[in-house]
């Protein structure tokens, strides 16, 4: 099945180096044998440079600026207005009494979300994790199963769950059967807030799964080798041994999923399309829809919601780098 | 046997099967459920035809009609079984309804007329797969040119992540020069600034470049992977560097010593980049979604996701097009998952 891979990929691996031979012995010529390193260097930090570092200084122009065109020469200095028209708002815990309400929706939405999917992801993750560790037979394959969705593309999890959670779908048609009344999940607003927890929950657990598995696993056995010669109970050796123990993975863990949940966007959108109305809209989807979904294409305001996602990321950042930081300690 | 049932019931220490042996075993069963069971139906559903994917509530199996062919008539006719009446009992085929009766006709004996109220048949059906759900994505849908855009930007982007995200690594594990920190620091910086909330500026540039509504917008802002280039980095580092300078002894040049001895000897960091590329380009939505607006460029997530926002969704060639599309990377999957998972364990990246 592989042969025409290998075949191909060897293929490329000779042509490619004597194409590059000649002009990168002259290029060494000229440079030495030490400077060259940049010329390794280059392609990298050119598409690093271009759209990476270049528009992170951009965003900050777009956000500052008004109207619906994409060149910043024709675009009118605003100060501070997108944020403002962002910000502009009575009480935060209403939407309703913001100036961009849809905005603030979004923001109640994303800060629920992330506080539900990480939570009970991050929680059926260490017993998944947990259970994974004991010495059971298919160990290999169990840990697959739970893997497997990870891989799966963010449109087709939701086509996946689409195909189930329909008025007419295998779900309503079980529940019926067992004489449950049926409901339409994608169209009730909390049900369709539950689906897009439970799909992404669904659809992430394993990769977090694996990482806490890695982490229990790097336990030494010599501990609860001890612990079991001085009879302790097994509550006592989950929470004096193996939860402090894991704590550093725990930490990483939890910050990268907030990391990803305060991003999430794909299933989501091709799940509910942030519907009914604006119940499962969260903050990624309401920047796609200002600066491109939607007409008039309102850059500027979709930055400015960027540059607020950001500043949230930053922070979120900085308290994995502390935490990490204090892993490395010990 | 018993070793068999001894490998299967093998516990720490204790000799009978507890309380947590059982939790752990209802726990695991729920979830090949819960985690295979959804994928299991899509693909079963995808073989269904459309009139069955109607049908509620919905059969386990993809089960079609059974028609048979009858001495004096043409078309091939629908069998029904009989379930009242006076002909309560026998199968028999449909020549035509007319109102609340069907005219049939029982195959062995096809001379003779029988009229059968139409709430007394059922259809006879069996198990069919409906392969015309698949091939009518290649005759109508465009399938194979979504497929081939999809493998193209895989391809060539995993193509161009790997060459410049190793040629940055290697430029930063095996030579010292002035400013080598700080650009190993900058790129490492880019790790905490996700491209989502760059998307109206990489826009810009992307369509400054003038590569909007072409795969190589897709391709070029996503090649140099921090991730890659970190990656391979604390890979390189590992490799002696006497061996290096003994190539160069030899009047090896800087590219000999990086593509002959520095790329082979990565193999394994490189295979892990390789997957990550693959499975991140396969499956990417948003900026595809972003620059791409004509249907002909369409990646398949793309095309998916426009299929299923029509009004009138036709769940049979969209179904099948979700398992066309999850089947390469459960495959690589399949071949590779070891790898896979070892490789996201070290590393810590999806």
């Amino acid at each position: 099945m592989f042969a025409p891979v290998t075949t191909a990929a060897s293929w490329l691996y000779r042509g490619a180096f004597e194409i590059f031979e000649r002009p990168m012995l002259a290029i060494q010529k000229m440079t030495g044998a030490q400077r060259i390193a940049w010329v390794f260097l280059f392609p990298n930090l050119l598409i690093f440079s271009l759209f990476t570092f270049l528009p992170i200084i951009l965003n900050f122009f777009y956000a500052t600026t008004g109207s619906d065109r994409i060149l910043l020469s024709e675009r009118p200095y605003v100060g501070a207005e997108n944020f403002a028209s962002l910000l502009a708002c009575e009480n935060y815990l209403d939407p309703n009494s913001c100036g961009r309400d849809i905005f603030w929706r979004a923001v109640h939405n994303t800060g629920w979300f992330v506080v539900l999917q990480v939570g009970f992801m991050i929680l059926f993750s260490l017993v998944t994790a947990l259970v994974l560790n004991r010495d059971i037979p298919f160990r290999g394959f169990f840990r697959s199963v739970f893997f497997y969705p990870v891989l799966l593309s963010p449109v087709v999890v939701a086509l996946i769950w689409k195909w189930i959670l329909q008025r007419y779908g295998v779900l309503n048609a079980t529940l019926e059967g067992w004489g449950f009344p049926v409901v339409n999940w994608l169209v009730e607003a909390d049900w369709a807030f539950f689906w897009i927890v439970f799909v992404s929950i669904w659809a992430h657990m394993g990769f977090y799964t694996l990482i806490l598995l890695a982490g229990l696993q790097a336990i030494p056995s010599d501990v609860y080798e001890a612990a079991e010669m001085d009879g302790a109970s097994k509550w006592r050796v989950f929470s004096k041994i193996t939860m402090p123990l894991l704590m550093p993975t725990m930490v990483v863990v939890i910050v990268l999923s907030l990391i990803r949940a305060v991003q999430a966007f794909d299933e989501i959108f091709v799940l509910t399309g942030g519907g009914p109305g604006s119940a499962t809209l969260l903050v990624l989807q309401f920047i796609y829809e200002t600066g491109f979904a939607f007409r008039p294409q309102l850059f500027g305001l979709a930055a400015a919601a960027s540059l607020l996602m950001a500043a949230v990321l930053l922070v979120l950042t900085l308290l994995q780098l502390a935490a990490t930081r204090k892993q490395a300690e010990g | 046997m018993t070793a068999v049932l001894a490998f299967l019931t093998r516990r720490r220490g204790h000799k009978r099967f507890d309380l947590t042996d059982w939790l752990t075993w209802g726990y695991l069963l729920a979830a090949v459920f819960l985690m295979f069971g959804p994928v299991f139906w899509l693909a079963l559903s995808s073989f269904k035809t459309e009139s069955a994917l109607q049908e509620y509530p919905p059969t386990m199996l993809p089960l079609a009609p059974v028609t048979v062919t009858v001495e004096g008539y043409e078309d091939p006719l629908q069998l029904f079984r009989v379930t009242g009446g006076e002909h309560e009992g026998k199968v028999l085929a449909q020549v035509r309804r007319i109102g609340l009766n069907a005219q049939m006709v029982d195959p062995a004996n096809p001379g003779e007329r029988l009229n059968v109220n139409i709430n007394d048949r059922v259809p006879e059906r069996e198990f069919t797969l409906a392969i015309g759900n698949y091939t009518t994505l290649f005759d109508r849908f465009n399938f194979a040119l979504y497929f081939w855009n999809s493998v193209f930007i895989t391809v060539v982007a995993t193509i161009i992540t790997v060459l410049f995200n190793s040629m940055a690594a290697f430029a930063l594990s095996k030579y010292k020069f002035r400013g080598r920190t700080l650009v190993f620091i900058l790129i490492i910086a880019t790790l905490m600034i996700p491209p989502t909330i760059n998307l109206v500026p990489i826009f810009l540039v992307v369509s400054e470049l003038g590569l909007v509504n072409s795969p190589w917008a897709v391709i070029w802002p996503a090649v140099a992977t921090p991730t890659g280039v970190f990656l391979l980095r604390q890979y390189m580092l590992t490799i002696p560097d006497d061996l290096l300078d003994a190539a160069r002894m030899d009047h090896a040049s800087e590219w000999r010593v990086y593509w002959r001895i520095v790329l082979p000897l990565s193999a394994p960091a490189l295979a892990v980049l390789v997957i990550f590329s693959v499975m991140w380009r396969w499956n990417e939505f948003l900026w595809p979604l972003i620059v791409l607006n004509r249907s002909e460029q369409f990646t398949l997530q793309l095309a998916l996701n426009s299929f299923q926002g029509d009004l009138q969704t036709a769940w049979a060639p969209l179904l099948a097009m979700t398992v066309l599309t999850l089947l390469p990377i459960t495959l690589v999957f399949a071949v590779l998952q070891k790898y896979i998972t070892a490789g996201i364990a070290q590393s810590g990246v999806k």
